[in-house]
């Protein structure tokens, strides 16, 4: 199993770099300067104790008594990434970028972002360092994801609303790729996914293990043991690709990937690019794309604006290839379902898309022994949601 | 000989600078494509790039955003484009470029899409968001029809690169004059020359300067340096106006000024 892509970011045939000319010196220049901070200690030092005074690392690995008893098979663990600053995981990744943008001197910050937890963490980081930020975001989903705008709007970033297309994630990211062409020479593009050209999939990955770093130590202290299985839900797939990437090659621990598969996969409209799509190339690289006949990209559907996107990171087209990941599809009616049990069982208010993968959580843990462990990577809390779930 | 190569040729002959026009196929739909097509054929191109539209071009501004989306809703395709190549191919002479983007080359099937150009009667490749690192998987298939790859160059290459690049391009080499996505500018960026200058250390080829050219003023005063220049959004915009024809005589008199 190749755990680190080539020179010029390929996972097997996945990744690369297609984008357009002008972007390829500043692509080069960030990868130098990664590979550069990813073995300085300095850097390293400075990124651990952020996340450690700043996000609130570790985060939380919990043991879900209620949600585990009404199931009625393995014992269910929440790491719990909602608890973080800013309520997702996004922010381990834009703070890693963020460090890494000052280092090379870069003072404006660009995201794109779907749910806003990504667009968030980016201008979050960007007030922390004293950086200007832009976010380019679908008008679809600055309606419904109000909350996050004026979060951003509040922490000094200019939100750019995206009218081409779905108005959704996708577009965003086309025009978060066609605004850093006309600024990359003191821009410092900030991807929140496991996707992208070359070097931000290994990176964003790099700066999410933390993910499963923790996890790892944290079962070990509390059961002795790896779990049998780890879930999460995968849009991008940075969540997913953090906690999994640790446990790459532990044979024995079952990791599954969640995709939003929104009204059904029969029925065209969903988000599902593993299961549902085809081998394609978007946003700078290679990987599942969907896709008509003709290589034109589909439109996504989810009720979740974070995995509302056509496309998925290269190395989890790897992993979906190789078999070393399971990839399914959760419905936006089953997510909802899920985000309803864990906020009444738990108390906790899952974000509709960390909800996809308690639903898939739920239904592998019944048909487990009660001496089974399971994790759910909790990714983000779920008062973004409000405007989207009903309140009885 | 590739009729690119025999193009410019003619030009350097001539004394001439270079009209390359680009056009989205398919848009507004595929009958008056094919005749705005005609229109600046006979108006004076020198090379022609068609567009294959595709749903998220990255590196287009809004007015090829526009055309690609109104040449996808009228149907256009790969296979589309191919035909309307197939049809100029029988009424004109000159050099035809592909110019898109990598998925519906990519889903098309590289070898069948090279078949399919050459046999169509393209001359050439331009595939605008694959380096030339990537298009590694696509040069053997070029090379066994008989396709040119356009090397793009940008303001941001540096020297070691664009020589990288350049090493063992045909054709021309499309310099894109902006860093920015396509469309017009108020002003043409001022030290091209000192671009080209460079870029003429690393190649014979020649050189066609593109992106934000709208106006015969200005393909005046980016052509000084370079052999032929590019003009895409002005041209898909003047289409939709009804200006086409008296947009093409505008920058074909200006070029041709002595």
């Amino acid at each position: 199993m190749p755990t680190q892509p080539d020179n010029m970011g390929h996972f097997g045939i996945y990744g690369g770099r297609y984008v357009a000319e002008t972007l390829m010196p500043a692509l080069e220049e960030l990868d130098r300067a990664y590979r550069e901070a990813r073995s300085d200690p300095a850097f390293q030092a400075e990124f651990r104790r952020l996340l450690a005074d700043y996000v609130g690392r570790p985060s939380p690995l919990y043991l879900a008594e209620r949600l585990t008893a009404a199931c009625g098979g393995a014992r269910i663990y929440l790491k719990r990434e909602d608890l973080n600053h800013t309520g997702a995981h996004k922010i381990n990744n834009t703070i890693g970028q963020a460090l890494l943008a000052r280092r090379m001197g870069k003072r404006r910050l660009m995201a794109e972002t779907g749910a806003g937890q990504h667009g968030v963490a980016a201008a979050t980081a960007a007030a922390l360092f004293g950086m200007e930020c832009d976010v380019y975001m679908g008008e679809e989903d600055i309606v419904r994801q109000a909350p996050n705008v004026r979060r951003m709007k509040l922490l000094r970033a200019r939100v750019v609303p995206v009218s081409s297309g779905t108005r959704t994630l996708k577009d965003a990211m086309s025009e978060a790729l066609r605004a850093w062409v006309a600024a990359v020479e003191d821009t410092f593009y900030v991807i929140g996914s496991v996707a992208g050209p070359h070097p931000y999939p290994l990176m964003v990955r790099d700066f999410q293990r933390v993910i499963g770093d923790e996890t790892r130590r944290q079962i070990v202290e509390k059961e002795g043991r790896l779990p049998d299985m780890i879930l999460a839900c995968v849009g991008g797939g940075s969540n997913a690709a953090g906690i999994f990437y640790p446990f790459l090659e532990d044979r024995a621990v079952r990791l599954v990937g969640v995709e939003a598969a929104g009204l059904g996969l029969a029925s065209g409209k969903h988000a599902a690019s593993i299961v549902g799509g085809q081998v394609g190339i978007l946003h700078g690289s290679k990987s599942y794309v969907l896709q008509d006949g003709h290589g034109q990209i589909l439109n996504a559907h989810s009720i979740s604006a974070g995995l509302d996107y056509p496309g998925v990171g290269p190395e989890h087209a790897l992993w979906a290839d190789t078999k070393r990941v399971e990839y399914c599809g959760i419905t936006d009616d089953e997510a909802v379902e899920a985000f309803y049990r864990l906020t009444r069982l738990e108390g906790i208010i899952p974000a509709l898309e960390s909800a996809h993968a308690v639903a898939e959580a739920v239904k592998r843990a019944r048909g487990m022994a009660g001496d089974g462990i399971i994790v759910v990577n909790l990714s983000g809390r779920g008062d973004k949601d409000m405007g989207i779930v009903k309140v009885e | 000989m590739n009729r690119i190569d025999a193009a410019f040729a003619r030009l350097k002959q001539a004394g001439r600078k270079g009209l390359v026009g680009y056009l989205t196929a398919g848009d507004p739909d595929r009958a008056a494509s094919e005749a705005d097509l005609d229109a600046a054929i006979a108006g004076g191109l020198d090379v022609l790039e068609l567009g294959v539209p595709f749903s998220d071009p990255t590196a287009d501004g809004p007015v090829i955003q526009a055309a690609s989306q109104r040449a996808l809703a009228a149907g256009m395709d790969v296979d589309g484009a191919l035909e309307i190549v197939a049809g100029l191919r029988r009424r004109h002479a000159l050099p035809i470029v592909l110019f898109g983007y990598a998925n519906p080359f990519f889903r098309h099937g590289y070898d069948r899409l090279c078949a399919d150009a050459a046999a169509a009667g393209a001359d050439g490749l331009l595939v605008v968001d694959m380096t030339f690192e990537e298009a590694a998987e696509l040069q053997p298939d070029m090379d066994r029809h008989g396709l040119y790859r356009i090397p793009l160059i940008a303001p941001t290459t540096p020297p070691a690169r664009a020589a990288r690049i350049l090493t063992g391009a045909r054709g021309f080499v499309y310099y894109i004059m902006v860093t920015g996505v396509t469309g017009a500018r108020a002003r043409v960026a001022a030290d091209i020359d000192r671009h080209l200058r460079a870029l003429r250390q690393c190649t014979d080829l020649p050189v066609a300067v593109g992106f934000g050219v709208s106006n015969g003023a200005q393909a005046r005063a980016a052509s000084a340096a370079a052999d032929a220049v590019v003009v895409g959004s002005a041209l898909v915009k003047a289409a939709r106006e009804g200006r086409l024809p008296a947009l093409v005589s505008e920058l074909r008199a200006a070029l041709d000024a002595p």
